[in-house]
């Protein structure tokens, strides 16, 4: 099948299945034989998934926790492949999903701004162009020399957020609790994303929040037990899952916190 | 405010509609090898951090075995069937120590940087090979305190020695990277594997002409030694031992008739070639492997 040049996300008959437990020991295994006993067990993860996203779009993915967000956000990552069916993304995958990933204890803040960013695709010069965007987002002032270790787990959430937010991207991926950070960063982090999405960059946002979703999203997906139960407007989609009746105000600050 | 809502952007993406995990294997490595040198210095830096003396301690540590070796071999022992016995063993001490430090360290990388795998798509080949270009940087110290140990013996460098070298380091770095990435998922999928690499790299240094020299195997196995060349390490510490050692004795050229075994050359790039296919299938048996890595490092 083709797709016109203003497809950014296809997700096509996606299905995912995991193996309930992989290491066994050898007695564990020997033992299961003799009786005759099942070794491995399967569960889906995502089941027959498929919808089209274009370019520009924000979609909310909402869903129960076990319902296969996670599963579907790494497939659209291309972290994980499906079984069966295909998933195809066009240009640059960043967002808030490897916050901190490879950043090393023992290595200065700068040091990690620059692997985190390599591993995010960026080059060198791009990240010498980005840098102080970074660290002005990540307002942790002198500390930027020293290891990581050293940091508060606040100033490290928010350097592992400053770059993956500064990436350029064509699609922005967001699956993290925003719980971290104070309410003034939470709030820069908001707004930055809808920086990102009015740029024209699609943004794919997985969370429980129904305020946020709102703000953030023109269009819902929701996962049911690992099938697609609803794609379409904000408002309905909400309605779907019953989270339109939680308390908004309390939403709207703890954007995506408990994911 | 003279903010105002931004109008909608029109973003143009450049780019093919294609699957968004990593495809191409090694090719993909070299493409992200910004991305690598970074990791490989990570690697580096992160080992010696908090470390008084630093990187110094990679010339203490093969200079300490150096001298083990000396002490040993050359004042305790008194091996004198061998000119420049300790030579000889340094020269191929560097070859099973790039190969086991390739070995060992490749075969935990994947699961050592399961925190990166799990998060972003990369090609996971990286590690494995990462692992392979830290282990090789380590060779420079000890061929630094080589090169001081061979001149005072009137070594000096020549073009054929420097190209044996070469020989074997290429030889070294493509079946280290080979086994590297075969062992990197085999260990995704059972831990076991690391604890069996260790043992394996416990016998390298008695396979190869080492601590006895190559002119023994000849004697006492007479047909078999032929055998014993197609152990790629050996050809490789041989090619070393022509680099470095035959140029310490007091007649090089006789030295290299005796002592080498023939052809050492042809067999060399025979060997490289073996090594460039081993490299070829380990990509293989990676690639059908790897998808289910993610799932299972946990």
């Amino acid at each position: 099948m083709s797709y016109p040049s203003s497809t950014s996300i296809v997700v096509e008959n996606a299905t995912k299945a995991f193996t309930l437990r992989y290491h066994r020991t050898f007695k564990e295994v020997s033992v299961a034989k003799m009786r005759g006993q099942q070794i491995s067990d399967t569960f889906k993860a995502l089941d027959d998934v498929s919808f089209t996203v274009e370019q520009g779009e924000s979609i909310g993915l909402m869903g129960l926790n076990g319902s296969g967000k996670s599963t579907l956000l790494k497939l659209v990552n291309g972290i994980m492949k499906p079984d069966s069916g295909k998933v195809l993304t066009r240009g640059r995958i960043a967002g808030l999903i490897a916050t901190g990933a490879g950043f090393h204890p023992q290595l200065t803040g700068r040091e990690n701004v620059y692997l985190n960013a390599a591993v995010f695709g960026m080059g060198e010069r791009e990240t010498n162009r980005k840098l102080d965007e970074i660290i002005e987002f990540a307002n942790i002032g002198k500390h930027l020399d020293s290891p990581v270790g050293n940091y508060s787990s606040g100033m490290y959430a928010r350097l592992g957020f400053a770059v993956a937010i500064n990436v350029d991207c064509d699609i922005f991926l967001a699956d993290e609790a925003l719980a971290v950070g104070d309410k003034p960063f939470k709030r820069k982090c908001l707004e930055k994303m809808e920086e990102v999405r009015n740029s024209g960059t699609t943004v794919f946002y997985v969370s429980h929040a129904a305020g946020s979703v709102r703000r953030m999203c023109d269009r819902v997906l929701v996962l049911e037990e690992g099938r697609l139960g609803f794609d379409g407007d904000v408002d309905a989609g909400i309605k779907y899952v019953k989270y339109d009746s939680d308390d908004e105000d309390k939403d709207d600050d703890e954007l995506g916190a408990d994911i | 405010m003279a903010e105002s809502t931004r109008p909608p952007v029109d973003h143009v993406v450049d780019a093919p509609l294609t699957s968004p995990a990593a495809t191409q294997g090694l090719l993909e490595v070299f493409r992200h090898r910004y991305l690598l040198k970074l990791l490989v210095r990570r690697e580096i830096s992160a080992r010696y951090s908090g470390s008084f003396l630093g990187l110094i301690w990679s010339y203490i540590n093969p200079l300490s075995q150096f001298l083990i070796y000396v002490f040993i071999f050359v004042l305790l022992l008194e091996r004198d069937r061998t000119e420049n016995f300790a030579i000889h063993i340094f020269t191929a001490l560097i070859v099973v120590h790039f190969f086991t430090e390739t070995f060992n360290a490749g075969t935990r990388s994947i699961v050592r940087n399961k925190a990166l795998i799990r998060k972003m798509s990369l090609p996971k080949e990286m590690f494995p090979v990462a692992s392979m270009l830290v282990s090789l940087y380590h060779v420079a110290p000890q061929l630094v305190i080589l090169v001081i140990a061979c001149v005072p013996y009137g070594w000096t460098p020549d073009v054929l020695g420097m190209l044996a070298f070469l020989l074997a380091l290429g030889i070294i770095m493509l079946l280290g990277t080979a086994l590297a990435l075969l062992f990197s998922v085999a260990n995704v999928y059972f831990r076991d594997f690391a604890s069996a690499v260790g043992i394996l790299t416990n016998f390298v240094r008695f396979s190869v002409p080492m601590i006895y020299p190559f002119t023994l195997v000849e004697e006492r196995f007479k047909g078999f030694s032929e055998y014993y060349l197609y152990n790629p390490l050996a050809e490789a510490v041989l090619l070393v031992q022509r680099a470095f050692w035959v140029g310490t004795t007091s007649d090089p050229a006789a030295t290299a008739a005796t002592e080498l075994p023939d052809h050492l050359f042809t067999r060399g790039l025979v060997m490289l070639a073996i090594a460039g296919l081993a490299l070829v299938a380990a990509q293989l048996v990676f690639r059908s492997l790897e998808d289910k890595i993610p799932e299972r490092l946990n």
